[in-house]
């Protein structure tokens, strides 16, 4: 198979002009002929079906959530990136692109990034005409905050609800055209399996959440825009019901699977306090400001922290990155963290955290200061563990954030399938190995409002203006069977254990062999274990209740059996990338002071996974990543 | 600590629900509401029985999608938070606690704990929007929004849809939802051409779906995890009445 | 937009109706009790007073047609309203629901209204309609400038010499400044003038106001059954169709009480 990227010729900063004064469109009277389904209701979902609605498509919208506005991007803290140099910094296209480049670890499409980085300032500038409340100086004018991996202020916000805003706003405009009746909006549906007519996709097979009903979809293209695939991990910072469900059934049917590899791993968020949690949450990097991170130098010690000597104190991002010190990127963050404790140094009743002290910021700046600075955030600790981090260090501990992999895509958003569009988090193609903090929203409404709607008449106007196919073709029949078998083979099952504990343990494998740094052994260990994992789900699983009502466990059965082959895949893709990269680290490449160390003779490359059957070996396909804008260059924080 | 659940089982809204009694033991303070119920799901899936459903999703307060009421509370005992972010030290060792899903004619049980608010999508449908074509927008900066006015518009704009205020209502009212929305664009320069026709459609629809009538008692303000302000009611009021009389006396294009 | 669909049959225009037949009635009563206090003042202020309404003729029927649609409409929009958020609730309650906010006077406006309203009803009964349209059995006496006038301080002392008369007044007046001390503040929000600038101290003045009108009514059967304010008038007796002694209506008891202490 060749992947074609079908990145349009000449320079960089001419290629998305060019590809939009030149490509195809779809005469305003014909869009109506022309059926999209759109799955996911988040970003990238919500403001693509809203403007592809407003254009004249007619689209049908899909979520498993009771309204589309509860998708997870509402729960986005920090902000949003544009280059829109309000700050007059010296911020431009081209920074944002090249900060991008470098802050995915040169695993992206150069061209991919520069058009994001060009349609961010459109992003800002539709937002705020929806009314998103975006944080604004006294004299009226958006104010903007740094973020990590930027020299420059270029991050708009909204408190400490950025994403909430955002999604709102796509969901009020999304909103607007279901009420003029150009999307028509399915909720409580969840999608469980594309169908291919003639090798390209037309239609989905979804699932009524509430009653049970399986339902067949047509139509001339199918996006997906239905989110990253951390819960492959269990315990992470995605919501609970955030699955890869829609995109594994694409992969399934033929979709290529990017980096499934490339996970991001936040470094400050609350430590699991128990066996029962279910839900990580995040403290905004912002924290790492004013805090200082530290473990106990002795292994095994239990006393408080208060009671810790100054010399008995490790500041190890400060010993090993004198120059950023305890702002060292989040990967680095995070794999210093998960050492100390490795090393028998954490804290806490689990020994998994580390301190972040604020007690010399407190001393020095005073607890007013801070409070102003952080309190809402110290306000969250003390809800979640009932401790207060002005009097005694906050423990943290990295957790799984983001995704980088997804379907793989071309320059138009379209999957190696025909007629498959994927969008946000669901694709790979816009963060390499790693995403800067505030990118994942500016990518999503990207793709939502101001790629694919361009990109999607390239492919549609060479469909032919028939009706979509018919709902009664033998491939829709067909699609209907299989999601109708799995779910009874699920519900009569019949066994001892429950489909969270499969998660649980899921989770486990993957956590220890597949997380913040991976080894040959390790990976290999889980690509044994996982599959045993699986045949025991299916020998003894237990999904209480019926089908033809909610039924949580049976929702998540499906969820879990794909997030168990994802989960083997993910580490297949680790195990082949012989190298470390941004969001992944492998242990035996590391420089001799435990710097991550690319490859980019061998690597610089996508990994492209493609289904192969039940029992067979995946296959690994490669789209070379040529950097004609950028040079490769180390990333050091020292 | 244990605790002795009364759960509200319903198996949909055609049929009779029952409270059913149910034991958490040997849960941990930190545990958050709906992890004490993942335990209890746990154990009644090992033990044969029926997981009670319940709504969640993000489990950090924002998504709206969590809504029980706990011991005749909204969002449980805490103020200013969502059932997700209540936690088991807010009850006290063998303590019974009540569950049930908000209830409203114009929310109906979907099972058990979980009660189909899809009421307010249909009012935001109607007119909690500012119409704008993708693409068509002014530079963000060009229109200047003072900074009280911006951040008046977010207390308005933090709004998580989750439906406590109805809940909370003996009137069922969904005056605080509608006052947020409608009041957030409202407030804003961008929203003003639209400003009239929004609130009159709003309510029209808000009023078509059932809910009943604010009676200024504002439980909704109070039961609200993100404390709203019954302000935004008395702004939604006004901004009504003068939409009404000006659609009297305009004049209107031909 | 029908202005009157507006206010009758969307949720926001009942509530505005609400308010300001609201706003009519509280300025009506506090009126109202203003006049009604010149009882301590000399029987001829108060005499003159009422006799000047009487004499006011077609614009009295005017302000009392508007006085009574205003009630009319203040009841029946009332009425629509509970029975709609009857539906709303879809008859289904919860176990125990916590009151987190309301104050005790907004949640028993169901209760309090519809007693003070009977309670007016009785009123007119008892003083109004009696005296435009039973005057016989109302005493008369003669102002200072020599108009024969009903005598309506006696009327009143008459009537509230009755303790059970004094007690029903008493307790309805305290369930219409209940009513009030929601009512008033909620007219505001209802019409859109109540803002979190001054929503506290709107508060307070809607209490401070209802107390004082409770206090200022009480004040008058109060001094009527303490002995502070007296029937003078000399020729006050009993009514033709009367017999000392007879219980059957109490201000021929309270006629028959009077006039043995004088």
């Amino acid at each position: 198979m060749i992947l074609d990227s079908k990145i349009p010729e000449g320079p960089l900063v001419e290629k998305w002009k060019n590809h939009i004064a030149h490509g195809k469109l779809v005469n305003p009277a014909n869009k109506r002929k022309y059926e999209i389904i759109i799955v996911g209701s988040g970003l990238a979902g919500a403001s693509a079906a809203a403007t592809l609605g407003e254009l004249g498509y007619n689209v049908k919208c899909f979520s498993f959530h009771d309204s589309p506005r509860r998708a997870h991007s509402i729960a986005a803290q920090g902000g949003i990136n544009a280059a829109k140099n309000y700050q007059n910094d010296g911020d431009s296209v081209y920074r944002l692109f090249y900060d991008t480049i470098k802050g995915g670890d040169y695993r992206s499409r150069e061209a991919n990034v520069y058009r994001l980085a060009e349609v961010s300032e459109n992003i800002i500038d539709q937002c705020a005409a929806q009314g998103v409340p975006f944080a604004r100086e006294y004299g009226g004018t958006l104010s903007n905050r740094s973020f990590g991996g930027a020299q420059v202020s270029r991050t708009f916000y909204a408190r400490g609800q950025t994403g909430q805003q955002l999604l709102l706003g796509a969901y009020s405009s999304l909103s607007r055209q279901i009420g003029l009746g150009t999307v028509e909006m399915f909720c409580n549906q969840e999608m469980l399996e594309l169908v291919i007519v003639d090798g390209e996709a037309k239609g989905i097979i979804t699932r009524n959440v509430n009653t049970g009903e399986v339902q067949r979809h047509s139509a001339h293209a199918v996006v997906l825009g239905t989110g990253g695939y951390g819960n492959v991990f269990n315990l992470s910072t995605y919501a609970r019901n955030s699955n890869a469900t829609a995109a594994w059934r694409a992969y399934r049917k033929g979709a290529t699977f990017a980096n499934p590899c490339y996970t991001q791993i936040h470094p400050t968020c609350i430590p699991v306090s128990g066996d029962y949690q279910s839900k990580l949450t995040l403290m905004s990097e912002s924290l790492r400001n004013d805090g200082r991170i530290w473990a106990p130098k002795k292994v095994g010690d239990k006393r408080q922290p208060n009671e810790i000597p100054e010399d008995e104190r490790d500041y190890y991002l400060e010993r090993k990155y004198p120059s950023f010190g305890n702002l060292a990127p989040r990967d680095i963050s995070s794999r210093a963290a998960k050492e100390a404790c490795d090393e028998g140094r954490g804290v806490g009743e689990t020994g998994l955290g580390v301190y972040l002290d604020f007690s010399d910021a407190i001393e020095r700046l005073g607890e007013d200061t801070i409070r102003e600075r952080y309190g809402n955030l110290f306000d969250i600790y003390k809800e979640i563990t009932n401790e207060s981090a002005y009097e005694t260090p906050m423990r943290i501990y990295p957790a799984v954030h983001y995704t980088m992999g997804g379907l793989w895509v071309d320059y138009n958003l379209m999957s190696n399938l025909p007629g498959l569009f994927v969008m946000g988090e669901a694709n790979f193609s816009d963060h390499g190995a790693n995403r800067l903090g505030a990118s994942a929203l500016m990518q999503g409404l990207a793709d939502g409002y101001f790629v694919l709607p361009y990109t999607i008449p390239h492919y549609l106007a060479d469909v032919p203006r028939d009706p979509a196919p018919s709902i009664d073709l033998p491939e829709f029949l067909e699609a209907e069977n299989e999601v109708k078998e799995r779910t009874n083979k699920l519900l009569t099952n019949n066994g001892t254990q429950s489909v969270k504990s499969f998660h649980k343990r899921l989770g486990e494998i993957m956590w220890d062999h597949c997380g913040m740094s991976r080894t040959k052994e390790g990976l290999e260990k889980a690509i044994e274990l996982i599959p045993q994992l699986r045949a025991e789900f299916w020998k003894d699983v237990r999904v209480p209740g019926e089908g033809k009502e909610l039924n949580q466990a049976l929702e998540q059965a499906g969820r879990v059996i794909d997030f168990m082959e994802l989960g083997e895949l993910m580490c297949r893709d680790a195990l082949a990338r012989e190298e470390s990269c941004g969001g992944h680290f492998r242990s035996e490449h590391q420089h001799p002071d435990g710097e991550a160390r690319r490859d980019d003779e061998k690597f610089a490359h996508v990994a492209a996974w493609e289904f192969k059957g039940e029992s067979e070996m995946p296959e690994r396909h490669v789209e070379p990543l040529i950097y004609e804008e950028t040079k490769f260059t180390t990333r050091s924080y020292k | 600590m244990n605790v002795k659940l009364r759960v509200w089982r319903q198996k949909n809204n055609d049929t009779e629900g029952s409270f059913a009694d149910y034991e958490a033991k040997d849960l941990n303070p930190n545990m958050s509401f709906l992890e004490m119920l993942d335990v209890v799901n746990e154990d009644l899936t090992n033990s044969g029985g029926d997981p009670i459903a319940f709504a969640h999703d993000c489990r950090e307060g924002i998504c709206g999608t969590c809504s029980c009421m706990i011991d005749g509370k909204a969002h449980g005992p805490e103020t200013g938070v969502a059932t997700c972010q209540t936690y088991m030290r807010s009850f006290k060792d063998g303590d019974t606690i009540t569950v049930e899903p908000f209830k409203a004619a114009a929310f109906p049980i979907i099972k058990d704990l979980v009660s189909d608010r899809q009421a307010f999508d249909k009012i935001q449908q109607a007119g909690g929007f500012i119409s704008v074509r993708t693409g068509a927008a002014p530079d963000a900066n060009a229109i200047p929004i003072g900074k009280d006015v911006a951040d008046l518009a977010m207390d308005a704009a933090s709004c998580i849809g989750c439906g406590a205020c109805v809940a909370a209502c003996k009137n069922s009212s969904a005056m605080l939802f509608v006052a947020a929305k409608a009041g957030q664009l409202n407030l804003l320069p961008q929203g003003q051409p639209e400003k009239d026709s929004r609130v009159l459609n709003m309510v029209a629809s808000m009023d078509e779906a059932g809910f009943g009538n604010c009676t200024n008692q504002y439980e909704c303000s109070a039961a609200c995890p993100k404390l709203i302000s019954e302000e935004f009611i008395s702004k939604l009021n006004r901004d009504y009445m003068v939409a009404s009389v000006k659609t009297l006396f305009k004049a209107k294009a031909l | 937009m029908n202005i009157l669909h507006v206010l009758f049959k969307t949720s926001i225009g009942k509530k505005v109706v609400m308010a300001v037949t609201g706003l009519i009635l509280v300025g009506f009563v506090i009126g109202h009790l203003v006049g009604n206090l010149q009882i301590f003042l000399p029987p001829d202020k108060i005499n003159a007073y009422a006799h000047f309404l009487q004499g006011l003729g077609g614009a009295l029927w005017i302000v009392r047609l508007v006085l009574l649609v205003t009630l009319v409409l203040h009841v029946y929009v009332s009425i629509q309203l509970v029975l709609e958020n009857r539906a709303a609730r879809g008859g289904e309650f919860y176990a125990d629901q916590k009151t987190l906010k309301a104050s005790y006077a907004s949640r028993t406006m169901k209760y309090s209204g519809p007693i003070v309203f009977f309670f007016i009803l009785y009123h007119l009964l008892h003083f109004t309609v009696r005296a435009d349209f039973a005057g016989a059995v109302v005493p008369e006496t003669t102002l200072a400038d020599g108009t024969h006038v009903h005598d309506i301080h006696s009327m009143m002392v008459l009537a509230f010499q009755n303790i059970w008369v004094s007690l029903a007044y008493i307790v309805s007046i305290g369930l219409l400044s209940l009513h009030l001390s929601h009512g008033f503040s909620s007219l505001f929000q209802s019409i859109g003038l109540r803002t979190r600038a001054w929503s506290d101290f709107l508060s307070k003045v809607a209490v401070v106001v209802s107390i004082l009108y409770f206090l200022g009514n009480v004040a008058i059967p109060v001094g009527v059954l303490s002995g502070a304010v007296k029937v003078q008038n000399p020729d006050v007796k009993l009514a033709p169709t009367c017999a000392a002694g007879c219980e059957i209506c109490p201000l021929a008891t309270a006629l028959a009480a009077n006039q043995s202490e004088n």
